[in-house]
């Protein structure tokens, strides 16, 4: 670790500068400036747009259809849409399915990446380097889609939750990187619970597993984004509508602007902006994600980038 | 400890010990095997080794099924490019592989004699080119920017901010650019309020390819910045104050240390990206086909997935699928080969 300037710079909860080496040099007035203006225009890059599905989603259809679509300025705030879509109906069904297909999906990844990337931690083991051959390889190649659509298919997967889960299940670069990161656990660990009597399920469990809490963290956020996001595998596996999961019927409602099933009434009947509707939907796709990954944001340094950089 | 049990610590003591003139297999785990749980296999019999490690070999199996099925299997279907292949000569679409008619390469014969495919190939190569030469400048930049600001709290929001895209799906990518040039759009909206013609940039043709890059770059430079950024603290700051005694102001300081520290980073990202050039944005591109038209979006995995799952002819779509396969692996071994000959880890540990 080169211990000086990273420590001072991590001193937590302060906006202030920390104290300048003598050696450098005193920024200029104007190059500060323009550091300010590069970053702020660069969020404001990511945060306008995210700021106006937000806040047009959060405004009565008088607001709305006074500033002739979108929201920038809010006036007062409404969560008609939301409730609307909460209520029963196509898009409450369609989140519940996303979320159910992201918890189970990740958990099963996450137990099947662990257990491998354990099993594959110690060199030398039987099988080793025929398994992990077998792993590498597949970052090399891929089947391609018909052929993997024809087995999918011939599997019986076709209309079944299954088949958004288990083709994609397993990310060898996860397995690599958990692996990377158990390898780098101390043998001293390991070695005196297995003189102590453990096996290998309890030095997992046991030892292996509470001291790697950040990069699981990490791995986990990865697979849960991956599940969450997916909507190619629903769009050619699925056929029945009714089990569309969220980012699918997303494409329907906001890309493609159908109206949705169940609320055509309140919308025709002038209530409810279709507009604050298409939003809302959006909202609700990146609503786990930007409150999830900022959380993760402090175990990235401890979880993937040691576990990756030492690869 | 009696001679009944496994010798586990003795066989890796065993194995600690020797690793120095060691065999190959034992090399290859490198700094592990001079550890003591380096599990050295020496002469041990199969059966001991097997309930040494059975646990081991347990764990790993699930996955190594998972990649077997879903991965090592359907490329053995690959056979249907081969074939005039037809899923409803059976209940089960792989027995019907075995009963289709084989008809040797017609299928490649009528993909090279399709302009569709080679206009595929063109967009390809074209959207690659630009988001490589578009796509690096940026987040290279930003992180530099980013490694320039002293305050801790400005650094980490301005992180968390930027990489926050990575994490959206390409629907909800696609989506939000919409709104903002889409034809109901905020910049389409605004011009319209005052008077002029409103715009559609996300249904034209002409710019589709910059719209694409300007997608890609939104949503995965913060994530390159990240990369870059770990590259850049592993600079040790000594390197700075010898330079800054030496005279060096920040700008020689930068050219002369900071850059060159990302050098590998950035030939590793390119060469790796090479290595993947015949995949641009599948679902991006497949998101905004319909939209834009397949002239300005067909690529190879579009034009696979059209003549495939869309237009059900199978054996075709296949041999197209299996071209792209082929000559995407020799890039991505080639890729890889340039990459350790950089002196660079490639993909993997070696």
């Amino acid at each position: 670790m080169t211990a000086v300037t990273p420590d001072v710079r991590e001193r937590p909860g302060r906006w202030a500068a920390p104290p300048r080496p003598p050696w450098e040099e005193e920024p200029s007035k104007a190059g500060l400036a323009g550091k300010g203006l590069t970053l702020t225009l660069a969020a404001l890059a990511i945060l306008f747009p995210l700021w106006i599905v937000v806040v047009t989603s959060l405004q009565s259809k008088k607001t709305i259809d006074a500033a002739g679509g979108l929201v920038v300025v809010p006036r007062g705030v409404t969560f008609i849409a939301y409730r609307e879509l909460l209520t029963g109906g196509q898009v409450q069904r369609a989140a519940l399915v996303s979320v159910g297909v992201t918890l189970t999906g990740t958990l099963f990844s996450m137990a099947v990446s662990v257990l491998c990337a354990y099993g594959l931690s110690r060199s030398g083991s039987l099988g080793h380097r025929w398994f992990l051959m077998t792993l590498l390889a597949t970052m090399f190649f891929g089947a391609g889609l018909i052929p993997t659509y024809l087995l999918v298919q011939a599997l019986g997967l076709t209309d079944s939750y299954l088949a958004l889960i288990l083709p994609s299940a397993v990310s060898v670069f996860n397995i690599l990187v958990l692996r990377a990161f158990f390898m780098g656990i101390s043998p001293e660990l390991t070695d005196s619970a297995r003189i102590d009597g453990a096996g290998d399920w309890r030095i997992l469990w046991q030892i292996v597993l509470p001291l790697s809490r950040a990069v699981l963290a990490v791995i986990s956020l990865f697979y849960a984004v991956g599940y969450w996001s997916a909507w190619f595998n629903a769009s050619i596996y699925l056929t029945d509508q009714d089990m569309m999961p969220l980012q699918n019927v997303m494409i329907q409602l906001v890309q493609k602007q159908e109206r949705p099933v169940g609320l055509a009434t309140q919308i025709n009947t002038g209530q409810l902006s279709p507009l604050a509707v298409q939003m809302a939907v959006m909202v609700m796709a990146l609503l786990p994600v930007a409150v999830l990954s900022p959380f993760v944001q402090r175990h990235f340094k401890k979880g993937m980038l040691t576990g990756a950089v030492k690869g | 400890m009696s001679h009944s049990t496994v010798p586990r610590s003795r066989a890796g003591a065993r194995a600690g010990s020797r690793t120095p003139d060691g065999s190959p297999a034992e090399a290859g785990g490198g700094r592990r095997a001079a550890t003591s749980t380096g599990r050295g296999t020496g002469k041990l019999p199969f059966r001991l080794r097997f309930r040494r490690d059975r646990a081991l070999v347990l764990m790993t199996l699930p996955a190594v099924a998972l990649l077997l099925v879903f991965v090592y299997v359907p490329v053995l279907g690959n056979v249907v490019a081969f074939q005039d292949y037809d899923p409803y000569l059976s209940d089960n679409g792989f027995v019907a592989m075995f009963e289709s008619p084989w008809v040797g390469l017609e299928n490649f014969q009528r993909v090279f004699a399709d302009s569709a495919f080679w206009h595929a190939v063109q967009n390809t190569f074209v959207l690659f080119l630009l988001q490589l030469v578009l796509y690096f400048p940026v987040p290279v930049a930003l992180a530099l920017l980013i490694n320039s600001v002293v305050r801790p709290r400005v650094r980490a929001v301005a992180q968390a901010v930027m990489y926050l895209p990575h994490f959206f799906s390409w629907v909800l990518v696609v989506t939000v650019f919409q709104q903002i040039f889409g034809g109901a759009g905020i910049i389409a909206q605004t011009l319209r309020r005052h008077g002029h013609q409103g715009i559609d940039l996300m249904t034209d043709p002409g710019i589709f390819k910059f719209l694409v890059t300007a997608e890609g770059v939104w949503k995965d430079a913060g994530w390159g910045i990240i990369v870059f950024l770990a590259a850049l603290s592993s600079v040790s700051p000594d390197l700075y104050e010898a330079a800054a005694m030496d005279g060096a102001g920040r700008w020689r300081r930068m050219w002369h240390i900071t850059l060159p520290a990302l050098r590998p980073v950035i030939a590793l990202l390119l060469v790796l990206r090479v290595g993947d050039a015949l995949t641009v944005g599948f679902e991006q591109l497949l998101l905004q086909r319909d939209s834009v038209g397949p002239g300005a979006s067909e690529v190879l995995d579009t034009y696979v997935w059209w003549n495939g799952i869309r237009n059900q002819d199978f054996g075709y779509a296949a041999a197209a699928g299996l071209v792209k396969g082929v000559v995407g692996l020799g890039l991505v071994l080639t890729a890889n080969k340039v990459a350790h000959l950089m002196g660079e880890q490639g993909v993997y540990e070696k």
